[in-house]
């Protein structure tokens, strides 16, 4: 609260007690809301535009490199393992070609043919003839395989029809995990052989295991029931049961994202063809995207620094210029018042003058008249000696020195109009007021007391302001006073070469909290009561004018003191003030 | 000592005429400038106490035109447009000796005709 009342702009809290032409232009609060939307509306729907389509032209972008990483990884992995099937398939089928069932048959031949084949190309652990019985009849290698009958195998079914075959791993009569390869060769009579080798799944292993896989990825063979083929980072050894589904069949290498247990994964995978394998690349989205969540954090407070950045920089210019708005339309309001306020008195002052003028003739008239009865009846003998008629005359002669006394008052009001500063009595100004207000007084039981120092000299000033400034000052403090009180005005020299006159009043007082406002132009507190808030604005303005200065000490429920530093002569009006207040 | 009053009020200048010549003093009157130039014409006089605003020629001119005739003329100005402040000021504004104020003290009025026609 401390904060906002710091930084709370003047024109916030502003509320017009004029009406009409003095009331100010514009809705400021309004204007300010509307400087304040419309600014930063047009500075930051861009921005924001901007940064969420660059948000997700990027995020976007790096899901879709994900996607082809992924992919393209896949792919040259299948490759890979298809090419290292297809060449020990190949390789199979030359020594097939190569040699006659009655060489394959030779154990020694074979044996050659094995050693052969684990130099060339490696993985090989053992190699079997089968006849077309599906009896081995013949095999090289670490076990004792040979005799065994594979005709009711699932796989020797298959080649039987396919002339080729890639078995899943498996354990078989060994009890190790391997995989087959066969071969099938049909001879000149209408049978056939199959030419059978076991390829040493460590081999099949490290061909994956040298895959280089970004996004703590794990890449390995399952089979579509969904057995895995080769060890897993996440799911386990060869053989276990991977728990994700096995994506269905497609020709191409495919990329799609899932879920395990909430964690999204992205999944790229490809169908070996001819083979019981789905090669599986499995990535940690969260990984992957984690150089993305960075720069999205980076562009989170980017845009929030920017944010504030615009919003504090249109906060601050809005507040600026409504604020300068808000002093101009102000001063434009204080001046239109002034203009008013001079006219007004002009036009009393020449109204005063007509009145008086008017009142003039005939009064002296009346003297003149009046003075000649008196003539006749003391210069006469007839009615020297009736004292009746001559109070009567004197009474009427009194009257009219009365009357010229006002319209004197009047003119004098009426003159002051004119700016002219000239040697003048203050005590003389103010009981000129006096003679206005004393009556207001009289009626309300006021008791003024006018008190003068003798060593009060004369000042050259205006008497014209100097009477307006008492007027207000005195009504002031009739109008803060109850039925009554007591009025005091003293006259004296102060020490510094000033005069102070001093209206002190026995009224309400002035808070304490409201004091430094009093000055200002439409401050009031009694607006209900159809106060302007201009009076002592007017009034200070006046003081200023001549030279002088106000100040006041006031305490509530006791009363309040003006005092008033007159200068023994004033400064030079400028020559644009005159020209206003002449209006 | 004779004495020219010139307002264009009529009641004002006939009975304030009738008052200064019960003291003693010869006073002649007239309501217009016309008429005062006339005046001036058949009679001399020590000194003349003008209303500031006549009808048709104002005081100030006809101060000037009864200047031209009797050089030695003194002026009085009288007027319901000003205050007892504006005597000294007045008075050197319309070049008049003495700068008096609506309504009059006859006593006023005959001590600074007394004081105008001694300086």
């Amino acid at each position: 609260m401390k904060l906002w009342s710091m930084l709370r702009p003047d024109f916030w809290d502003h509320e017009d007690v004029a009406a009409g032409p003095y009331k100010h232009l514009f809705n400021f609060r309004r204007m300010w809301k509307s400087a304040v939307i419309l600014t930063a509306l047009v500075a930051l729907a861009p921005l924001v535009f901007m940064t969420i389509v660059d948000y997700n032209v990027n995020q976007q972008a790096i899901e879709s490199d994900i996607s082809y990483q992924t992919a393209r990884l896949v792919s040259n992995t299948r490759r890979s393992v298809s090419f290292f099937l297809s060449e020990r398939k190949s390789a199979l089928n030359f020594i097939d070609k190569d040699n006659t069932y009655a060489a394959l048959s030779d154990p020694l031949r074979l044996t050659a043919l094995l050693d052969n084949l684990k130099k060339g190309f490696g993985g090989f652990t053992d190699l079997g003839v089968i006849d077309h019985n599906g009896l081995q009849h013949s095999y090289v290698g670490p076990y004792h395989l040979a005799g065994i009958n594979y005709s009711d195998q699932e796989w020797f079914k298959d080649l039987v029809s396919s002339g080729a075959h890639v078995s899943e791993v498996f354990l078989g009569f060994r009890q190790q995990p391997h995989l087959v390869v066969a071969v099938k060769h049909v001879l000149p009579d209408g049978n056939f052989y199959i030419l059978r080798a076991s390829i040493d799944t460590q081999k099949f292993n490290d061909l994956l295991a040298e895959v280089e896989i970004s996004g703590q990825g794990d890449i390995f063979l399952v089979t579509r029931e969904g057995v895995l083929q080769t060890p897993s980072r996440f799911f386990g050894n060869a053989l276990d049961r991977l728990p994700l589904e096995v994506p269905a069949f497609a020709e191409k290498t495919q990329v799609m994202e899932t879920h395990l247990q909430a964690e999204p994964l992205v999944i790229g995978y490809a169908f070996i063809h001819e083979t019981p394998f789905v090669l599986m690349a499995v990535k940690k989205k969260a990984a992957l995207m984690k150089p993305w969540n960075e720069t999205r954090q980076k562009l989170i407070v980017f845009l929030a620094i920017s944010i504030t950045v615009i919003v504090l920089v249109v906060l601050g210019v809005a507040t600026f210029l409504v604020n300068q708005i808000f002093a101009a339309d102000h001063k434009r309001v204080i001046a239109l018042h002034q203009v008013e306020y001079a006219n007004k008195m002009a036009s009393l002052g020449r109204l005063s003058a007509g009145v008086a003028h008017e009142i003039n003739n005939p009064l002296a008239i009346i003297n003149e008249k009046a003075g000649l009865i008196k003539d006749l009846f003391t210069l006469g003998r007839q009615f020297a000696e009736d004292s009746k008629l001559l109070g009567l005359v004197d009474s009427i002669l009194y009257s009219v020195e009365r009357c010229g006394a006002i319209t004197r008052r009047l003119l004098n009001f009426a003159r002051h109009m004119d700016v002219r500063p000239r040697l003048l009595d203050v005590g003389e100004v103010v009981k000129d007021v006096l003679g206005f207000l004393g009556k207001e007084a009289e009626f309300r039981s006021i008791d003024i007391s006018v008190q003068v120092d003798s060593d009060v000299p004369q000042i050259e000033s205006d008497p014209g302001r100097l009477q307006e400034i008492f007027l207000n000052l005195i009504n002031n403090a009739l109008a803060a006073m109850a039925n009554g009180g007591r009025l005091a005005i003293t006259f004296r020299r102060s020490d510094d070469g000033f005069i102070c006159v001093t209206v002190a009043d026995t009224g309400c007082g002035i808070p304490e909290a409201i004091m430094h406002r009093i000055f200002e132009p439409f401050f009031s507190t009694n607006t209900a009561s159809g106060g302007t808030g201009l009076g002592l604005s007017i009034t200070y303005g006046l003081i200023q004018e001549i030279g002088g200065n106000i100040q006041v000490k006031s305490e509530v429920g006791k009363g309040t003191e003006f005092s008033v530093f007159l200068p023994l002569k004033m400064p030079p009006l400028r020559k644009v003030k005159n020209e206003s207040l002449a209006g | 000592m004779r004495v020219l009053l010139v307002d264009d009020e009529l009641e004002l200048v006939t009975t304030l005429a009738e008052r200064l010549e019960l003291r003693g003093i010869a006073t002649e009157w007239a309501i217009s400038a016309e008429e005062a130039l006339r005046r001036v014409e058949t009679s001399t006089f020590d000194i003349a106490v003008l209303d500031v605003k006549i009808p048709k020629v104002d005081g100030i001119k006809l101060k000037k035109r009864l200047q031209g005739k009797c050089p030695g003329m003194k002026f009085i100005f009288v007027t319901g447009h000003g205050s007892t402040r504006d005597f000294e000021t007045g008075a050197s504004e319309v070049g008049a000796d003495y700068y008096l104020v609506k309504p009059l003290s006859i006593e006023n009025l005959i001590a600074k005709i007394k004081e105008a026609l001694q300086r």
